[in-house]
């Protein structure tokens, strides 16, 4: 396994900033690495650095590159990646287990049976498949709170459609090539719409208003439409529970 | 009565804006703030205060504002049209503004986005670290006529009536780039023309960012449709679908997936964003070392900038009724005794 893992590629990005990615394309192992090294970084305190971040693969950083040098910050980035291989690193502690109900197919999530019948699944056994699949948060992006979930098996490596779906609501889970991403806006996509969630992911007015972070995980349990119109609390009816 | 401003009318983009809220892009959060941020600066030299108050931007046009106390003004970035109580009031400059008068700011003249300053900054509340308005994230929302903002209290009540001469950034002209990610994905043939090539800004603009239309040719990268989504950094120059190339601004997305050719340096990013549209805008490569020297050079000359303020001289034949106006609103700044108790 440790073989097939790609050099981490250190580059700037913009005039201040460095990009750490550890792939081309989206692995269990590199999109770990990148969480854990992001979170290293972290605890690094290092001086100068304003803020870091992580993207599918990568770890960014950006620092005062007015006062601190180039060079010897990513002499620090280098010392860093040579401590530990990173693709066989652990997840970082206070990562959370998420139990979200959702409604599968029907009008709140009109494309689950379009979606399976792409993946060679019944109905039903669709449901089955995601409802029982426990996925984790790769990345959060392209809006506030906004969660990227994988991997899916892979009867769920369907493609993108062609033409964009008008607008899916506030909270609707779609899929995609082998992922999840579940709306914090309402939004135009051309991923399919396959369940729908109570979910407020982005509650600016609360004193933390993310519910999500980068590595933790998710089940989408299903439930019926009864019961997800009772689902108004603050977090849409979820529950999560830290894992140890 | 508490010190505010009522807003009469309101323009369509008029926002609460400063230096934005950093930290927040592992959550999908980008930073925000002032588009403009040199404007920010340059209000804060005018009045002599932190850099780090809120200010009213001004997106294409201005609105109606009244304060209900005596306050001092900064107006910056884009010029436009501003009078109190019908007299002309002059831009990239500060003001003494008696209470219950009128400030009016009309269209721009030049640019996209004017600033609103005031002598204490706005008194509304933190939100997530910062007090801007994320308009994408549904953070804040735009002012509308009715609304009252409250006014910080002025720790330097006297100064105003300084101008501030400054560099030309309202018309387009070239901004400088560093080579950045995903550079490599374009060839070196493809770069040298995109350097060579005169782009008109778009119609299509807003506070994630603005299109550019090339004068020749769509670019493409050699990376094909299947990169993965990366960070990005306000500045990015991104290769949309089209060819085109669309400069990410202060609400940009916190990733994407279009290849980006170079990413613009902070200290021109004013300039592309107050590029009008059918602006000519030229992009020039400069090396990382290039840039640390420009944005330490811009960061030392920001800081110096109150001391570049030169105090107004006006012709009292501009002014109707001289007396009173001198009476309210101070002009001589500091040496009027009746000024310094409040």
């Amino acid at each position: 396994m440790t073989t097939d893992n790609p050099e981490p590629i250190i580059r700037t990005a913009g005039y201040d900033g460095f990009l750490i990615s550890f792939g081309e394309t989206l692995s269990e192992p590199a999109n770990r690495a990148a969480i854990a090294y992001r979170a290293a970084v972290e605890c690094a305190n290092w001086p100068g650095v304003v803020e870091t971040t992580t993207s599918l693969v990568s770890a960014y950083l950006r620092f005062e590159a007015t006062r601190f040098s180039h060079d010897e910050m990513r002499g620090r980035l280098e010392a860093l990646l040579t401590q530990s291989d990173w693709y066989q690193a652990s997840w970082p502690e206070g990562r959370k287990f998420w139990r979200v109900p959702a409604v599968y197919g029907t009008d709140l999530a009109p494309q689950l049976d379009e979606a399976a019948a792409m993946a060679g699944l019944s109905g039903k056994e669709a449901v089955d498949s995601l409802s029982q699949m426990r996925v984790r948060v790769q990345t959060i992006g392209f809006a506030p709170g906004q969660p990227y979930l994988g991997s899916l098996s892979p009867e769920w490596n369907i493609p993108r459609q062609t033409a964009l779906t008008d607008r899916v609501p506030v909270g609707a889970l779609t899929l995609a090539i082998r992922q999840f991403v579940l709306f914090s806006v309402s939004a135009p996509t051309g991923w399919r719409h396959v369940g729908q969630t109570a979910l407020k992911l982005f509650q600016p007015d609360m004193d933390d208003p993310f519910m999500f972070r980068p590595g933790d995980e998710v089940v989408f349990e299903s439930v019926s439409a009864e019961h997800l119109a009772r689902c108004d609390d603050r977090y849409g009816g979820a529950r999560f529970e830290l894992i140890r | 009565m508490s010190r505010q401003w009522i807003v009469h009318a309101a323009g369509p983009g008029l926002t609460l804006q400063d230096q934005g809220r950093p930290g927040y892009l592992p959550v999908g959060l980008s930073r925000g703030g002032a588009i403009d941020q040199l404007a920010l600066f340059e209000g804060a030299a005018l009045l002599r205060q932190d850099v780090s108050m809120p200010a009213i931007e001004m997106a294409g046009m201005g609105g109606t504002f009244e304060a209900t106390a005596d306050v001092r003004i900064a107006l910056t970035g884009a010029p436009m049209q501003a009078t109190v109580n019908d007299q002309r009031l002059e831009w990239h400059a500060s003001h003494h503004l008696p209470r219950g008068s009128l400030l009016k700011i009309g269209a721009v003249k030049a640019g996209n986005y004017g600033y609103l300053h005031t002598g204490g900054g706005l008194d509304v509340p933190l939100q997530l670290g910062a007090r801007s308005t994320h308009l994408g994230a549904g953070i804040g929302a735009p002012l509308t006529a009715g609304d009252q903002i409250a006014i910080g209290e002025d720790q330097g009540p006297e100064f105003a009536g300084a101008r501030l001469r400054i560099e030309e950034r309202f018309h387009g002209g070239e901004v400088r780039m560093v080579p950045s990610l995903q550079t490599h994905f374009f060839a070196e043939d493809e770069r040298k023309r995109f350097e060579a090539t005169t782009f008109q800004r778009d119609m299509r603009g807003n506070r994630m960012g603005v299109r550019f239309v090339p004068d020749g040719e769509a670019f493409r990268s050699d990376a094909g449709l299947s990169v993965l989504s990366e960070v990005i950094i306000p500045g990015d120059v991104q290769i949309s679908g089209d060819g085109t190339p669309f400069v990410l601004l202060a609400e940009c997305q916190t990733t994407g997936g279009y290849p980006r050719i170079g990413s613009v340096i902070p200290s021109d990013i004013p300039r592309i964003a107050q590029a009008q549209p059918g602006c000519a805008m030229h992009f020039r490569f400069i090396t990382l070392e290039e840039a640390v020297t420009i944005e330490q050079n811009e960061a030392i000359r920001r800081q110096a900038l109150a001391s570049t303020c030169e105090a107004m001289r006006r012709n009292p034949h501009d002014i109707p009724d001289l007396l009173a106006y001198q009476l309210i609103s101070g002009v001589t700044a500091g040496d009027n005794p009746e000024r310094t108790k409040s």
